[in-house]
């Protein structure tokens, strides 16, 4: 046991996998930069690069509320608003303050990242108290608050600074902001976001992948880490061994919260219009499904999953109706052969035949 | 295996809250001392005046029929229920007001009935779980590994390592924990316990589901713990080879109240105790 | 008056909550599962009995029992061919498949009946009017308070006194304890299935008499609104859903006149989640902690 650890095999599993994992990100954008290179990408599957990065952020983030802390959230879609829209009013704003596209992208990440944190501390500190099912509806609540929110909000940008107004009573339209001459309205409402400069890039979008990996999985492989994964395989003993619950609960919540707003200012600043509606529930569940299907606290399961089931539609084009109807099943069906006993059984048999054999 | 260590006669003296100590505990404050302590679960009275110290160095027994409310005892004694009247004194501070991870911080670590293991963690990350609040890094240095990380992590794994050496565990080290034998996982919770460097030890039935020979050696193990890290002891456990063994003190709960204390001796031959354990006529099962 | 008038809308639009409420209620308690595919079941009773009344020409109260026959059986297929497999799978590997069995009846619903919002024709029409004329009550609204309060009565009546309704208590206590009884637990859990998507078929024509457009996705906002009606409760409790229903529609129809049509649904929401906080499990929900 004392023995040094040195070389690949000297390492542990979880340490191999983490490499791995970072090797694979950087082959696939790699590979993937060739091939566009070569013009060997549809033109639809370029434009889906950048969002399949922040779709891949977001299954990687909320695999730390759900696959490591262990609570389930159906609302990880508001964070990503949130980070959206704060990013798209930082990078529309700094527009003659940072003349540089990639650092404006990148402050406005940063950005997205802080808003979404502030929102994940506001979420989490009530939510958080509550378990089980009844903290999932909570999420659900706040995700649905997070759109009508922002479906409110009305931001121009002119000479003097930001402007901004919540159209509560919804009279209010983008001309009550007053906005000087050559000021520019960057968020109208219920029109959401429009005329945004798009600067987002898919090596940005890489990057990003980068970061989350490896804030995660350090966190993870921490002190901090283990406390949170305590709590999710047993709070009562997490406490009788001097965790504090409260502050790991918050840690990995609002962790999860900043990287979902770094993702959703990278996801905003890909399209020239965004409207707040695009943040709905379907979009939180969306993200449940890539962190479910690919494993839950498994990291390079959720980067698989959220690749395959983004492209995963595009590729069923040739059926163009039924895409979607086959999608469902698809779910369905690997829902059951992962997790119904019998099927599992049926697979393991087989594998164990074929094994059994090779002994022999 | 079957020969049990030999216990030297303890002779309990009193304290001032008329409590009783070993002797060799008299000169220093009682570590843990309960008085008139109490919970109602909704107009049912679980545990009343329970009054009880605890000794530096004891190994103390928690005995009682099922259902009589030990782990209750515990469960207020780390506050994962608050009590509903009386006082607990830990070194002779309150623990009024505290929750369950502030008291581990203080001092009292424990062992749960039914097995409380972080299932799906190593048996190492187990151990450095108990080890959590002696680990000196945070958050950020975690994420960026920064040189404190690198430093205090191995020194975490140095010390997980020495406290898996104590039942010769070393081996699983890297097993995940949910794996191990039920045995192994009983006594890994010990050493997880032991990790948070508490004066006061809770064990909840250690020698469940044991056999003969596995409970004498641990109670080898439990006389070994108390005297390599001088701390006191206090078990629940239905095996009375172990209780008789190895307690100085004992505590017979019944029906949520004290209904003797006392060594070893004073205790088996109390006809209250017997009573209780063996019912009366009326109250046979 | 206006205030009145706001509270009655309020309240039918709480029945037909309500209704949701007890079918999502009932299949959380016994299943202990989020069956998010409820919602779309009252999508398709809706689209049942506009079939039935548009190209059969059936009349509406016939229309309404062919929806619920119909709804019932989808309820049991489902239950039986996704749900059952995973009785031992952990609850986010159900809680997925519900939400593929949601994306599966939405999807097939705008394969049949096409993405362009059908007009329904309420089953009852006309209202009547109060005080000489100052309110008037629409007989649909009524009709809807009354149904719900019959299916209130009668699931507590059936829970309490019926040998089946017995069965199903015993099973949302405890399937184990329940099995070694001699209850055959798979057919009360497919029962309970059968029950709420019968419930589910009537709240889609009450639905949509109330709002009377239908499109694939007409079941998601009231089937979101419908579990959080539950949860507001106290889920798996039938007074629960039925009282949690209510003031959700009276919350909803309140906040939409007085303070914001567009923040109305936050403003339910925003309640939910302060019930929530000082009654962890709802209104009338039970709180059991875990054992140490």
């Amino acid at each position: 046991m004392g023995r040094v650890n040195r070389g690949w095999k000297g390492l542990k599993k979880s340490t191999k996998t983490d490499f791995a994992t970072y090797l694979g990100v950087i082959a696939a954008f790699v590979l993937v930069n060739a091939l566009r290179g070569g013009g060997m990408l549809s033109s639809s599957l370029t434009g889906q690069l950048v969002p399949i990065c922040c779709y891949i952020v977001m299954a990687l983030s909320l695999n730390l509320t759900v696959g490591v802390l262990g609570e389930l959230s159906l609302g990880h879609a508001g964070f990503m608003s949130v980070g959206a829209f704060s990013g798209i009013i930082a990078a529309m704003s700094l527009q003659r303050a940072i003349p540089f596209a990639p650092v404006r992208l990148a402050v406005a990440m940063a950005v997205g990242a802080v808003f979404a944190a502030l929102a994940g501390v506001v979420v989490g500190v009530p939510v958080l108290r509550l378990r089980g099912d009844y903290l999932a509806i909570v999420t659900l609540a706040f995700g649905q608050i997070i759109k009508d929110l922002l479906t409110c909000l009305l931001v121009g940008y002119d000479s003097d600074g930001l402007h901004m107004a919540f159209n509560l009573s919804g009279t209010l339209t983008i001309n009550d902001l007053g906005l000087k001459e050559g000021g520019i309205a960057i968020i109208k409402g219920a029109q959401g976001a429009t005329g945004t400069v798009t600067i987002a890039s898919f090596a940005a979008g890489f990057v990003l992948i980068m970061i989350a990996l490896a804030v995660i999985l350090n966190l993870v492989h921490s002190r901090s880490g283990r406390a949170i994964m305590a709590l999710r395989d047993n709070q009562i003993a997490a406490e009788s061994v001097g965790i504090n619950v409260t502050k790991y609960k918050m840690m990995a919540f609002v962790t999860s919260a900043a990287l979902a707003g770094a993702a959703g200012a990278l996801y905003g600043l890909n399209y020239g219009n965004l409207l707040a509606s695009k943040f709905d529930f379907n979009t939180s569940i969306l993200v449940l499904v890539f962190v479910v299907l690919g494993g839950l606290g498994n990291m390079w399961g959720s980067i698989i999953a959220a690749t395959v089931l983004y492209i995963l539609p595009e590729l069923l084009r040739e059926v163009r109706d039924y895409r979607m109807l086959v999608y469902a099943i698809v779910l369905i069906l690997v829902m059951l052969a992962t997790n119904n006993a019998a099927i599992k059984g049926f697979f393991a048999r087989i594998f164990r035949r074929e094994k059994g054999g090779a002994v022999q | 295996m079957s020969s049990q260590p030999k216990r030297p006669a303890t002779k309990l003296v009193p304290v001032p809250s008329t409590n009783r100590i070993p002797e060799r505990d008299a000169d220093k404050a009682p570590i843990l001392e309960c008085r008139h302590l109490g919970i109602d679960f909704g107009g049912l009275t679980a545990v009343n005046e329970f009054d009880m110290a605890i000794g530096r160095t004891e190994i103390a027994g928690l005995i009682g029929p099922n259902g009589a409310g030990k782990t209750t005892v515990f469960n207020l004694l780390t506050k994962v229920y608050q009590p509903t009247r009386g006082t607990i004194l830990l070194d002779g501070k309150d623990t009024h007001g505290m929750n369950t991870a502030q008291v581990n911080k203080a001092g009292i670590a424990r062992t749960f009935q039914n097995i409380r293991l972080f299932d799906n963690l190593s048996v190492e990350d187990n151990v450095k779980l108990g080890l959590h609040n002696h680990i000196r890094y945070g958050m950020f240095s975690g994420i960026f590994r920064l040189p404190s990380y690198w430093k205090e992590e191995k020194i975490a794994h140095e010390r997980a390592m020495e406290l898996l050496s104590i039942f010769d565990m070393q081996g699983m080290a890297a097993a995940k924990a949910g794996s191990l034998p039920y045995g192994a996982q009983r006594r890994l919770e010990i050493v997880r316990a032991l990790g948070t460097n508490p004066s006061l030890l809770l064990l909840d039935e250690p020698a469940a589901g044991m056999n003969p020979s596995e409970t004498a050696e641990l109670m080898e193990n439990i006389v070994r713990i108390r005297d390599t890290f001088q701390i006191a002891i206090l078990l629940i456990e239905h095996d009375m080879s172990l209780v008789m063994g190895i307690c100085e003190g004992i505590c017979v709960l019944n029906f949520g109240e004290i209904i003797a204390k006392g060594t070893p001796e004073d205790i088996q031959n109390d006809p209250e105790v017997i009573r209780a354990y063996l019912g009366s006529k009326s109250e046979e099962g | 008056m206006e205030f009145l008038n706001y509270l009655i809308s309020g309240i039918s639009l709480g029945s037909i909550y309500a209704i949701i409420a007890l079918g999502y209620t009932m299949v959380y308690g016994i299943a202990k599962m989020l069956n998010f595919a409820h919602g779309d079941v009252i999508m398709v009773g809706g689209y049942i009995s506009f079939c039935t009344v548009f190209y059969l020409g059936l009349p509406s109260w016939l229309s309404v029992l062919i929806a619920m026959a119909v709804c019932t059986v989808l309820g049991v297929v489902i239950e039986g061919l996704a749900y059952k497999p995973l009785r031992s799978a952990p609850s986010l590997a159900v809680l997925i498949t519900a939400i593929g069995v949601s994306y599966f009846l939405q999807n097939a619903a705008l394969l049949i009946w096409g993405a362009t919002p059908k007009v329904y024709v309420p089953v009852v029409e006309g209202s009547m009017p109060l005080f000489g004329g100052k309110l008037s009550i629409s007989y649909v609204s009524l009709l809807t308070v009354v149904v719900c309060i019959i299916i209130m009565v009668g699931l507590t009546l059936f829970t309490g006194k019926t040998k089946m309704g017995k069965a199903m208590r015993a099973c949302s206590e405890d399937k184990g304890a329940a099995q070694l009884m001699g209850i055959n637990v798979n057919r009360t859990i497919s029962m309970t299935f059968a029950i709420g998507s019968a419930l589910a078929a009537v709240a889609g024509v009450l639905q949509c008499s109330f709002i009377p457009m239908l499109e694939p996705t007409t079941g998601s906002m009231p089937g979101i609104k419908a579990f959080t009606a539950a949860v507001f409760g106290g889920i798996g409790s039938i007074p629960g859903a039925f009282l949690g229903g209510l003031l959700l529609g009276i919350i909803e129809s309140l906040a939409k006149a007085y303070i914001s049509t567009q923040l109305a649904n936050s403003i339910v929401f925003a309640v939910l989640i302060i019930v929530l906080l000082v009654r962890p499990a709802g209104l009338l929900g039970k709180y059991v902690p875990e054992k140490v």
